[in-house]
């Protein structure tokens, strides 16, 4: 592969609803995830989309935050119109990161704690009932591919997963999906699903480095990392890790 | 009778609880315990009633506001000043002031009420008038979602029962005054908004959550006419207008969101004013709503301890900016201009802060790019220096511990003005450090 090559390496990063699902930093994912393509050697450019727009031709990463509940459901109505889009992307391998309120939407179902249903679009096996208690706090996960992953979670969303789908992370420290499992997310495919929010992938340069690999490997047949941790991001997990829940 | 054991019992207990070196909070809870109604009944007769301020952000600056000019105006205030807006901090504040016989020495009260607190003080005391300022997100960790909060914004207005101030420019604040107009019986509504060209000065969290290039929500054309509009926004300087003439006058409170609120305290102001005591109640020397006599009593008003507050240090300006929260944040980078101040930033994630961090990526921190940040302190120092490297921004130096953090940023900033972005906690603490070193106000 030439340099000049390299140095135009695009992927496109599908920004899922910044308008309505954009809360709790979510932003900042968006962020760190192009800052990290660019130290890997990947030109990111990010596309927005938000309720009727029409998707891009093409897609390498899509990702994903959480929002009110009105905005919720907002999104709902048109994530219903590109099931088959987003599950063949799946399906085909794209690397995903939904958070939070569209980690819920990409599993079968919400169901509120006044017992209405917001449908979602299956691509995760899991479900979501809305419970009385909220999780709240630092949270310190463990996961084989990603090692230890360090947060915040917020919600009060309680989440099971179906056989089709495993734990993003097992919970050293914090709630997770729910108050009893243990587990934290929920993977698909090369899909990943998370109630941690906002400065997840800024912290956890790990889970960025999959996804960019999973699509430079689709795209451009090979992913070399070239960027490691730096000492900046060293200190904010280690400081994060030690604050109370 | 009741009110005087009340009275007499709280105090003892404040009176013990002052030995102990214990909490303000104490005696109202006591009194709370043996009289739940005390707070209703002692606040409940004052001539002018109770005036709540509620909102997510510039409670302590606006409620301030309200206070000086009703006090310039002749009105004797009372307010809980300790900034402890939990009702119990109220209770206390009552009972420190209360004679003996459980009467307060005072015309007005005026209560800056926690949005999410305003529940148990609302069952106690139905507010006369009640400021709603806006819903913006802050400390969601505790509160839950903004929708959330907004219910609880609904529920202070449908317990006032005089007169309700709304921001006409906050979508959810907006709609609870439209709500509230259209219900039979309800208070009088008026708003307070700002011309259409400083729209995009104060962006609010919908705009905010779209991208930069989206355009801000559009005015709707049937907007309804404000009782006070801020139309200019100038250094120390804005315009208002007010029964359609214009009102310039200097300002000594700093930020534009304070000018902003000013609007909000000025329609409040006139509105108390323009309704007179109670029904049955009178009081010697009433004053008038005269609106030039209330804009000159906002122009001495200062800042509230923390929110843009100037001390002097080394011979150099030094000041203070709290933030708490993304809108807030954004609003004090763009009040103060970066160039030529050498900035700290403190952030802590204590239980008063909110522990949430991830606030600091929804914060665009390019116009700190030019000149870099000195020094960043707090217990998510490094969390701060993360998001700051992500938006190219240099930073000097990180040191956690604050006082050591205070100690290095005078070494290697001598000789220049100095600001200090903090959160809350950081800046009780800040303060602290630099009362022994230069004059730093009593907490308002």
């Amino acid at each position: 592969m030439t340099h000049s090559q390299e140095t135009t390496r695009e992927l496109v990063i599908l920004s899922l609803y910044p308008r309505d699902m954009n809360i709790y930093g979510d932003r900042g994912n968006v962020l760190a995830l192009s800052r990290r393509a660019r130290a890997q050697g990947f030109t990111p450019v990010v596309v927005d989309l938000n309720p009727g727009d029409a998707l891009p031709e093409h897609i390498d990463i899509v990702i994903g935050g959480g929002g009110q509940d009105s905005g919720q459901a907002r999104v709902a109505a048109d994530l219903a119109g590109r099931r088959e889009q987003f599950h063949q992307l799946a399906e085909a391998g794209a690397p995903m990161l939904l958070v939070c309120g569209l980690y819920q939407l990409f599993g079968h179902r919400f169901i509120t704690s006044t017992d209405e249903t917001l449908e979602g679009i299956g691509v995760l096996d899991v479900e979501t009932r809305g419970g009385s208690e909220r999780m709240i706090g630092n949270i310190v996960l463990e996961s084989a591919d990603f090692g230890e992953v360090i947060g915040y979670e917020n919600h009060s969303g309680n989440t099971t997963l179906g056989e089709g789908s495993t734990p993003f992370g097992r919970v050293l420290q914090g709630a997770g999906n729910n108050p009893t499992s243990g587990a934290e997310g929920a993977r698909s495919h090369n899909v990943i699903g998370t109630y941690l929010h906002g400065s997840l992938l800024p912290k956890n340069p790990a889970v960025s480095d999959f996804l960019i690999a999973q699509a430079a490997k689709a795209r451009y047949g090979s992913f070399e990392p070239v960027a490691g941790i730096d000492e900046t991001t060293e200190r904010a997990r280690a400081s994060a890790k030690r604050r109370p829940r | 009778m009741r009110d005087v054991i009340s009275a007499a019992v709280g105090k003892t207990v404040r009176q013990v609880a002052r030995l102990r070196g214990g909490g303000s909070a104490l005696p109202g809870l006591v009194v709370e315990k043996i009289d739940p109604g005390f707070l209703g009944r002692v606040l409940g007769r004052l001539p002018y009633g109770v005036v709540a301020v509620s909102g997510t952000n510039g409670k302590t600056t606006t409620t301030k506001m309200v206070v000086e000019m009703l006090e310039a105006r002749g009105l004797r205030v009372f307010t809980n000043k300790t900034g402890s807006n939990f009702s119990r901090g109220v209770v206390a504040a009552a009972i420190q002031e209360c004679s003996l016989s459980g009467r307060i020495d005072a015309d007005v009260a005026v209560i800056e009420l926690d949005e999410a607190h305003a529940m148990y003080f609302i069952n106690r005391v139905p507010p006369r008038f009640t400021l709603l300022l806006n819903v913006l997100r802050d400390q969601l960790d505790r509160f839950g979602e903004i929708d959330t909060t907004a219910r609880y914004l609904q529920r202070i207005a449908d317990a006032t029962t005089g007169g309700l101030v709304v921001n006409r420019e906050d979508r959810l604040v907006a709609r609870i005054g439209e709500i509230t107009r259209e219900r039979a019986g309800g208070p009088q509504v008026r708003d307070f908004g700002l011309a259409p060209d400083l729209l995009a000065t104060f962006p609010s969290d919908d705009d905010f959550h779209a991208d930069a290039a989206a355009a801000p929500s559009p005015e709707p054309a049937d907007a309804v006419p404000a009782d006070v509009t801020l139309t200019k926004l100038g250094d120390h300087k804005a315009t208002f207008v007010i029964d359609g003439e214009d009102h310039h006058t200097s300002l000594k409170l700093e930020g534009l969101y304070n000018t902003f609120n000013a609007a909000a305290a000025l329609s409040t102001v006139r509105m108390i004013l323009a309704a007179g005591p109670q029904a049955g109640q009178s009081i010697a020397n009433q004053p008038t709503a005269d609106s030039a006599a209330i804009v000159e009593a906002l122009s001495q008003v200062r800042p509230a301890f923390g929110r843009g507050e100037q001390l002097v240090l080394d011979d150099q300006p030094l000041e203070l900016v709290l933030v708490k929260n993304p809108a807030g944040f954004r609003l004090g980078l763009a009040s103060f201009e970066a160039a030529g101040v050498a900035t700290m930033i403190a952030i802590n994630d204590q239980y008063a802060d909110g522990r949430d961090m991830s606030w600091l990526w929804d914060v665009d921190f390019s116009t700190l790019a030019t000149d870099g940040v000195n020094l960043i302190s707090g217990t998510r120092a490094w969390d701060m220096a993360l998001r700051l490297e992500h938006d190219d921004v240099a930073v000097g130096h990180v040191e956690e511990d604050l006082g050591a953090a205070l100690t290095a940023f005078r070494e290697r900033t001598m000789g220049q003005p100095r600001r200090i972005y903090c959160t809350y906690t950081a800046m009780l603490e800040l303060r602290r450090a630099l009362a022994l070193v230069t004059d730093v106000e009593d907490i308002w």
